[in-house]
């Protein structure tokens, strides 16, 4: 591993996919617009349900947008990286392509996973930190290093678990070919994590804590910023986050194995 | 003569791509599993006791949430991304020449599609039905037939809308991402999310000139033995596809004008 070597390639993969994307600009403008409505939408549904009620699930108003901004951060670095990158695998082992990649004398995930970027992600990215800094404020968090240090850990470890998810539905596809549809399940599951999970009931919960770790990608990080975060979940959370890094590691490794390549 | 020639037309088409979809039964029932978001929310509603405050029972509430997952089982459309696909790798030509307008063949991909679906929706709301047996209900047949009309007449809404996006293929070569924009509506004011009538009033005084309403939740309300106004919504779709249908046609005779034929 030479982190230099990776770094340079990392910058002229960045360099390259900009370039490319960059050439339909209205698209990023239409995504840009796409972002913020869908931003409008789900706050408009959360009102809709805090119409008549104060509390939902024991969340407040306030404190259930924290969890929306962490959300559209969320999705838009999954529209940065993951799904563009992802998406790329399905195409990569139908057509036979993946032999090239695997070919290069670089790590084949890395390849995979950093290949593309879709700089239209970043809009989306900026404006739940947008959201995420009037939380702070309607909430009053004051902002102390030990909160920044947990929040960034926990934030990271989300990152991780979110990746790891996508990763692993991707890699299947070196059996079954066509997951186009698997992805769409995850990201019909990955709806939930606009809502505090405590507001589901409880196999709801049980569910997407235990197979799915949905619940811990944006409930935990939101009750650290609300510091009502108990530590045993925050280290759960780290734990859940590098066994899911690992397995999805080793799973890729695995399955390329089995990886027959096509038309060729 | 000729309408024997049109109908069997219509069944080769059909029997053609049904043949197609049944080679990819996971990717449909995948599909399937992708559209239970209504569950989800279902899920919210009752375990906070939203549903007070709108004056539904939890039967009721629970019966819609069902209708409104199998309307848009049967309301989904991808017709532009087909499309954009085509037409980028230059497919559209051969398709041009041939005596028929390449969107029967997208229609006909659909219909198959859903025939495909049906089975899997069936399960899906059988194990529905497992976990909430106090909603079993059997709609009477007139309320049943009117009910698969209305679902009916909103696919055409949206096939005819998607249809007009990917017109605009001829002119921008990425017209999906027109169409995510346009998604975005659709999933929070068709009632796939929350009833229309638990919206605020501010959003109620308008919303029902739009057709957003008779995509899914005027189709689900019937079906499910909501208060509804059954002529008027009827009337509504109708006229929504009298008004959609001549811009369709407008906009492919010029597109079909502004045809490059490119990757050809």
């Amino acid at each position: 591993m030479n982190l230099r070597k990776y770094l340079k390639v990392y910058k002229k993969f960045l360099h390259t996919s900009l370039a490319s994307e960059l050439e339909y600009k209205t698209n990023i403008l239409v995504d840009l617009i796409t972002a913020i409505l869908s931003l409008v939408g789900s706050i408009f549904l959360l009102s809709i349900f805090f119409q008549n009620n104060g509390y939902i699930g024991g969340w407040k108003f306030e404190q259930a947008l924290i969890i929306q901004a962490i959300y559209t951060i969320l999705n838009g670095i999954t529209n940065t990286w993951f799904n563009p990158n992802l998406t790329e695998i399905v195409k990569h082992i139908r057509e036979g392509t993946l032999d090239f990649v695997l070919l290069k004398p670089i790590d084949s995930q890395f390849f995979i996973s950093l290949k593309k970027i879709n700089p239209s992600g970043f809009l989306e990215i900026m404006l739940g930190f947008l959201l995420l800094f009037f939380c702070i404020r309607i909430n009053q968090i004051n902002l102390s290093s030990s909160f920044l240090t947990l929040s960034s850990i926990t934030l990271s470890c989300s990152i991780c678990i979110l990746y790891s998810l996508w990763f692993f539905i991707s890699t299947t596809t070196i059996w079954f070919v066509k997951t186009w549809n698997a992805i769409e399940v995850l990201r019909s599951f990955l709806y939930i994590g606009r809502f505090p999970l405590n507001s589901f009931s409880f196999s709801i919960r049980i569910f997407f804590s235990v197979f799915i770790p949905i619940a811990f990608i944006t409930t935990i990080p939101s009750e650290v910023f609300l510091g009502i975060s108990v530590l045993w979940k925050i280290l759960l959370e780290v734990i859940v986050a590098i066994i899911f890094l690992i397995t999805s590691r080793k799973f890729w490794l695995f399955a390329i194995k089995f990886y027959s390549s096509a038309s060729s | 003569m000729i309408s024997n020639l049109i109908y069997r037309k219509i069944f080769t088409l059909l029997k053609v791509q049904y043949s197609n979809m049944l080679e990819y039964r996971v990717e449909i029932a995948l599909w399937a599993i992708s559209g239970i978001i209504p569950f989800f929310m279902l899920n919210i509603w009752t375990n906070n006791n939203l549903n007070e405050s709108i004056n539904i029972s939890n039967v009721l509430l629970s019966r819609y949430f069902l209708c409104a997952f199998f309307v848009r089982q049967f309301s989904v459309v991808w017709v532009v991304f087909s499309f954009e696909e085509d037409s980028l790798m230059g497919k559209v030509s051969p398709y041009l020449i041939q005596p028929l307008n390449p969107f029967f063949r997208y229609f006909a991909q659909h219909l198959a599609e859903q025939i495909t679906r049906f089975p899997f929706a069936l399960i899906i709301a059988f194990f529905f039905f497992i976990f909430n047996p106090e909603s079993i209900w059997m709609p009477n047949l007139g309320i049943l037939l009117l009910s698969i009309v209305s679902t009916f007449l909103s696919f055409l809404i949206q096939f005819l809308i998607q249809s007009i996006v990917a017109c605009l293929c001829f002119w921008t070569e990425k017209a999906s991402s027109i169409e995510r924009l346009l998604f975005i509506p659709t999933l929070f004011l068709s009632g796939l999310l929350a009833p229309v009538v638990s919206f605020p009033s501010y959003v109620k005084s308008w919303i029902y000139w739009t057709p957003f309403p008779y995509l899914i939740d005027f189709p689900a309300n019937l079906l499910s033995g909501n208060k509804t106004n059954i002529s008027g919504g009827l009337s509504m779709q109708i006229l929504w596809i009298f008004l959609l249908f001549p811009l369709f046609k407008k906009i492919w005779s010029e597109g079909t004008k502004k045809y490059t034929a490119m990757g050809s």
